[in-house]
């Protein structure tokens, strides 16, 4: 099968930068010398931090798991060698804030005795997808492109975007960078199989493997495990060497033309993306059943004496790699972990190798000179020239300077992938990714702020609204009160009951009144007079007729006079 | 070992604002060179006096407002707004003009605005505008070209010419100095004399006036050199080339005896120094792809409209500044389309 003739297509912008990836493959491969200790992140991937398994003391095996994934976005981390766990502690981590995270330090024993290793999977074609997520899950492979994304996430397609197009990147457009150009040229087979796992898992019709041109050989192994495996579904592409190729979006463009929609995913156009490297690591845990502890790191750079590409484990110290690179040159002023255009700048070698570590470069000053003060800006276009992304750089530079974040956004801040094509140009030295970096930073910022102003209003007013209603009940009662005691003044009793039922003082004396009569009334009916009012004369029955009868005038005037007053 | 630590990218910068302008007065030199071998030593003194001048403006600007003065000054921008007025203005101009036309081309319309990149306007044109409906007389007297002129001035006279105002000997300004081939052409054009009679003149070469054609072609070859070297885009010297050379032989061809054929209007005047010098100002013309062709050929519209029916004879510093004024708003309407953007951007 010879290659196959395939259109390509360019994106806007982009440089032509001189390469420099010679440098570090004049050396073969290498190992890395196991380290005393191995410093493990706990969070070595986009979202969740893993959860600590283990506890200062434990000894652990090679492949054990350290930290199982915490919530959907989250990838487990696992020990790199055998030896015993000395800390689970802050460490210094390879991060652009130079802040310290949770890391599990391992005092390595030596003896690289594996643990329980994950069941092997070589007929991976028969087993159920399903089992086969879950492995790559559990063997903690995230996007070893640099943006170490848990990739078990995003081979779990949904079921509105049916993925018809896997895209493999093996462009890494980034100078110095040779790590994912060794790991083609040298382990092409494994590479396929990892491409054959993931289409298999999202049902992919085809794949479009490419690769820049400037690396021939690995363009060459490729097609020949290609064509040896008969994976006729594969499509080997030669892409023009032009940073940032390597871009997700810039790829995808190059390769079919279609643009990925601004603020979207390349599965809402039916297509899947990995890189070489994570389509390796997932074979190896698929088929081999090694999960995710080491990877291929390039060592480059005017800094170190012999650049280089070595294989170091996961969390061991950035500083035994340049020793096993030579050493630092006497020129060396800058440590950076990526490439020269997007990576960023350490300020110490005692930070560990994690999963997205893909290059050192130990740069002297001609190579990363300090940009010197920003001139103004004289508005020559040029950025936008560069701008893969077709943006406006110099007029979102102008809004981000005042602020004017509403203004920057839109002229499409969010669309800018900080590849720093634009500062790269700039005549004015102006560091203008630093300019949409700090904007974006601030719009979050200021949504998190509107999102938390948003939740205070909103209980606010709900406590406004609670105050109102218990305020308006207690009036509704007692209105309610009020009115259920104005009724009986209005119409006076006519009855003894409803003058009872409307004054308990009055119906009291009414009952009493009663009771005596009829007290009264039995006596006589048994003929018992109250002895005291026995043999009476006329004038004392008389007396006491008047006064009974005063007694009944007198309470009922008082209850009268009472209600009146009242 | 500690690093020093920047944010990316880390890569050596190939381009600079010095470097930059230091190309663009590389390039302006072989036109300027054929100005002096056509028009003489004066517009080689008025180089060096608006030099001097911009320089020590810039300089004191900087010292007003408590600025460094070395970065500003060391980055070219204020030679070259010098050299491009020098070259735009009468060869014997006094030298007091010059120094009145660089200072408020420096102070006024550049650090008054906040200095390089923040001016609206370009400030070579903007003080050759204001010299011109100041002084006109002073400013439209210009010498003949080499091959017509029969009293050439040494570079001494000339220099006391400019200094001192005193003419050599048995030489007065008529004598000395004569109309330009634009006012020429449209003077006579608006006395409604035939162009093929007016033609027939001494003063025209094969496209445009003679030594000015020359001149243009020198500022062409310099205006390809930045292309080359892509400090300058094709955009605005093409749209403002074509659209004047388009209309232009429009007129021409619907009254090839009122209105002079296109290549006329492109080699003569300053077209040329204009498309590739002027117009191309980075700070105060349109940005954008799509704003720049609207631009450039705006401008080339308005060349030929001035200079055919306005009251100036050459109209490039007129049409710039007009359109100087519009290039915010053409640049807010001519946004590109970003990338997974749908249609064709905000229109």
């Amino acid at each position: 099968m010879s290659k196959q003739k395939h259109t390509l297509y360019r994106f806007h912008g982009g440089l032509h930068l001189p390469d420099n990836k010679s440098q570090s493959l004049k050396l073969p491969l290498e190992q890395v010398a196991l380290p005393k200790q191995l410093i493990i992140p706990l969070q070595q991937h986009i979202g969740e931090s893993a959860e600590p398994l283990v506890k200062v003391g434990d000894h652990v095996l090679k492949g054990d798991m350290l930290a199982k994934p915490q919530g959907y976005v989250s990838a487990p981390v696992h020990a790199s060698s055998s030896g015993t766990v000395v800390a689970i502690e802050a460490q210094p981590i390879p991060h652009p804030s130079g802040l310290r995270a949770d890391c599990v330090v391992i005092e390595t024993d030596g003896k690289e005795t594996w643990g329980n290793q994950l069941e092997p999977m070589p007929d991976y074609r028969e087993v159920d997808p399903s089992l086969v997520r879950e492995r790559i899950r559990n063997a903690g492979i995230v996007g070893m492109g640099g943006a170490a994304f848990p990739a078990s996430v995003k081979l779990t397609p949904g079921q509105e975007n049916p993925i018809h197009t896997l895209i493999i990147n093996g462009a890494e457009c980034e100078p110095y960078i040779t790590c994912d150009d060794l790991l083609m040229q040298t382990q092409a087979e494994k590479i396929l199989l990892g491409v054959d796992i993931i289409r298999r898992l999202v049902g992919a019709e085809r794949c479009l493997f490419g690769i820049e041109d400037n690396k021939p050989k690995a363009i060459e192994q490729i097609q020949l495990a290609v064509n040896e495996a008969g994976f006729d579904w594969i499509s080997v592409i030669a892409i023009p060497t032009l940073y940032p190729s390597g871009g997700e979006k810039q790829l995808i463009k190059v390769l079919t033309d279609q643009e990925i929609p601004s603020g979207s995913i390349p599965a809402k156009i039916g297509m899947l993306c990995h890189n070489v490297t994570t389509a390796f690591a997932i074979a190896e845990a698929v088929v081999d059943g090694k999960p995710l502890i080491s990877r291929y790191v390039t060592v480059t750079g005017n800094g170190v004496r012999q650049p280089r590409n070595l294989e170091a484990l996961i969390g061991t110290p950035v500083a035994a790699l340049i020793a096993q690179a030579g050493g630092y040159t006497d020129q060396v002023t800058k440590l950076i972990v990526g490439g020269p255009m997007m990576g960023f700048t350490l300020t110490t070698d005692q930070v560990p190798v994690t999963k997205a570590t893909n290059c050192l470069l130990a740069a002297d000053s001609h190579e990363a000179p300090d940009p010197g003060p920003a001139l103004p800006c004289i508005r020559c276009g040029r950025c936008a020239d560069a701008c893969p992304a077709n943006l406006l750089p110099q007029q979102m530079y102008w809004y981000a300077r005042a602020k004017d974040l509403e203004k920057v956004q839109e002229y499409n801040l969010f669309d800018c992938i900080e590849c720093g094509c634009c500062s790269h140009v700039c005549p004015s030295h102006i560091p203008l990714v630093q300019y949409f970096r700090f904007a974006k930073t601030e719009s979050w910022a200021q949504e998190k702020e509107q999102r938390a102003a948003e939740r205070a209003r909103q209980r606010h007013e709900a406590q406004l609204a609670r105050k109102e209603r218990l305020e308006a009940e207690r009036k509704a009662k007692l209105r309610k009160k009020k009115e259920a005691l104005k009724k009986p003044v209005r119409k006076q009793p006519d009855s003894d009951v409803a003058g009872a039922e409307a004054d308990p003082k009055k119906a009291a004396i009414a009952a009493a009144l009663k009771r005596a009569a009829e007290k009264k009334a039995k006596l006589a009916e048994q003929g018992i007079a109250p002895k005291n009012q026995a043999n009476l004369s006329d004038s004392q029955q008389k007396a006491i007729d008047r006064a009974d009868q005063r007694r009944t005038e007198n309470q009922t005037d008082a209850v009268t006079s009472e209600k009146q007053g009242e | 070992m500690r690093f020093t630590t920047i944010t990316s990218p880390h890569s050596d910068r190939p381009n600079s604002v010095r470097k930059t302008m230091l190309l663009v007065i590389l390039a302006l030199m072989p036109g300027a060179a054929a100005m002096i071998w056509f028009f003489g030593w004066g517009i080689l003194i008025n180089m060096l006096l608006a030099s001097v001048t911009a320089v020590a403006c810039e300089a004191l600007a900087m010292r007003l407002r408590k600025r460094p003065v070395l970065p500003v000054v060391g980055d070219f921008s204020a030679v070259l707004t010098a050299l491009l007025f020098a070259v735009a203005v009468p060869p014997l101009l006094p030298w007091w003009l010059t120094v009145l036309g660089v200072a408020f081309a420096i102070l006024m319309v550049k650090q008054i605005y906040g200095g390089l990149g923040y001016n609206p306007f370009n400030p070579a044109m903007a003080a050759y505008v204001l010299l011109l409906v100041s002084y006109p007389v002073q400013m439209t007297s210009w010498l003949p070209p080499a091959m017509l002129n029969e009293y050439p001035l040494t570079f001494l006279q000339s220099a006391s010419v400019i200094f001192t105002g005193a003419l050599p000997d048995g030489l007065d300004w008529d004598t000395l100095t004569m109309a330009t081939p634009l006012d020429a052409m449209f003077t006579q054009l608006d006395q409604s004399r035939m162009l093929s009679e007016i033609l027939t003149q001494p003063l025209w070469g094969d496209f445009g006036g003679r030594g000015w054609e020359w001149a243009g072609n020198w500022f062409l070859l310099g205006g390809l050199f930045l292309l080359y070297k892509r400090v300058i885009s094709w955009h605005i010297p093409v749209s403002m080339l074509g659209s004047l050379l388009v209309i232009a032989m429009l007129f021409h061809f619907l009254d090839q005896e009122a209105y002079p054929f296109g290549m006329f209007h492109i080699f003569t005047g300053g077209t040329l120094l204009g498309a590739f010098f002027i117009a191309t100002d980075p700070v105060s013309a349109c940005t954008t792809r799509k704003g720049q062709l609207l631009y450039g050929a705006s401008i080339g519209l308005l060349v030929f409209i001035i200079r055919t029916w306005g009251g100036y004879p050459d109209a490039v510093a007129f049409a710039v500044l007009l359109m100087n004024m519009a290039a915010p708003t053409i640049d807010y309407y001519t946004q590109p389309r970003a990338f997974g953007h749908p249609g064709a951007g905000r229109d």
